[in-house]
């Protein structure tokens, strides 16, 4: 049995080697990439939009009222690469309904990648914000005692994001395989149906921790700048 | 007995008793934190997407923990790294 897409591999040269998880990433990004152009090639702003421009829209919209509802005032900025996250993830663990496609989700090689773009994300996007002394001072909240244990949360939850959901859509797979050899076809359908729903649900919390996560570290700077704001408006 | 069957035998049973302890208290959890969360919604429903937000999150935390110890006992039957020692 084969625990993840890794262990199939195409070609190999060395100490590169070629695998199921690296050409599915691949045709994933592909697919999403001239996908998205095509439907932004022509972008009307009449009544009559295009379908797909509509789902497009509403997607869109819905990602950046979700970053707005957990705190970031301006999602737009956040929108690149926090809408990337979601839509990689959701399109890899919905396409788990064409046969033989594995999603490379299931491989701890491409969710350790999607955890450390988060790990090196979230300090980016808290200097941008409140400059390094601001961010570094994130660290010291609410004490200087809370040092350590802010680095090693900062640590364990890029690992807890990683094997969380790695976890999930291996065990889905992998009770999918055992089951079928157990029982012929019926069950296996519903056990399916449901790893789409764990895999949409995974997707929807990666994002959303990343954003719980970027918050947590602009949080400080995004008060500073309100209260000076109201200072200003009231003289 | 040889070692081999020892190992087997200790891996396989200590990886159900991880799947039977890591899924319990977990469900625990997970049904107390979502029981308040609709004893929250109930008292106000404005609240109720925040609320329901919160609930992902935690309940994303809560169930890492049960995603760990599935993982550890998958480990323990498929990749077992002490079978290397006395299979090779």
């Amino acid at each position: 049995m084969r625990l993840s897409p890794d262990d199939m591999i195409y070609w190999e040269y060395g100490f590169i080697n070629l695998n199921l998880t690296i050409v599915t990433t691949w045709a994933l990004m592909l697919l999403l990439a001239v996908g998205t152009w095509a439907i932004t090639r022509n972008l009307k702003s009449d009544i009559k939009a295009t379908r797909w421009q509509s789902i497009l829209e509403m997607l869109i919209l819905m990602i950046q009222n979700q970053i707005k509802e957990v705190g970031l005032n301006r999602p737009r900025k956040y929108m690149g690469f926090i809408g990337t996250l979601f839509l990689f993830i959701a399109v890899s663990n919905l396409l788990t309904i064409v046969p033989w496609y594995e999603p490379p989700t299931a491989s701890l090689s491409t969710t350790a990648a999607l955890a450390i773009c988060v790990f090196i994300a979230v300090p980016i996007f808290g200097i941008a914000e409140g400059g390094l002394r601001g961010y570094l001072k994130s660290y010291l909240q609410p004490n200087f005692i809370m040092l350590p244990f802010n680095i090693i949360s900062e640590l364990s939850r890029t690992l807890a994001l990683a094997v969380r959901l790695f976890g999930n859509i291996m065990s889905g797979g992998l009770i999918v395989s055992v089951l079928l050899s157990i029982v012929p076809f019926f069950f296996p359908v519903i056990m399916s149906a449901l790893g789409l729903l764990t895999g949409m649900i995974q997707a929807y919390i990666f994002a959303i921790l990343a954003t719980v996560y970027i918050t947590a570290a602009t949080q400080d700077a995004q008060e500073q700048k309100n209260k000076n704001l109201k200072q200003i408006q009231h003289g | 007995m040889d070692s081999t069957t020892i190992i087997a035998m200790a891996s396989i049973i200590t990886a159900g008793l991880t799947t039977a302890i890591g899924s319990m208290m977990p469900a625990v959890g997970e049904g107390r934190a979502v029981s308040t969360a609709l004893d929250s919604i109930a008292q106000q429903p404005d609240a109720a997407p925040t609320i329901t937000r919160t609930l992902f999150v935690g309940l994303a935390m809560i169930e890492s923990t049960a995603i760990y110890c599935f993982v550890l006992s998958m480990i323990l039957i498929f990749a077992n790294p002490f079978w290397n020692y006395f299979l090779g």
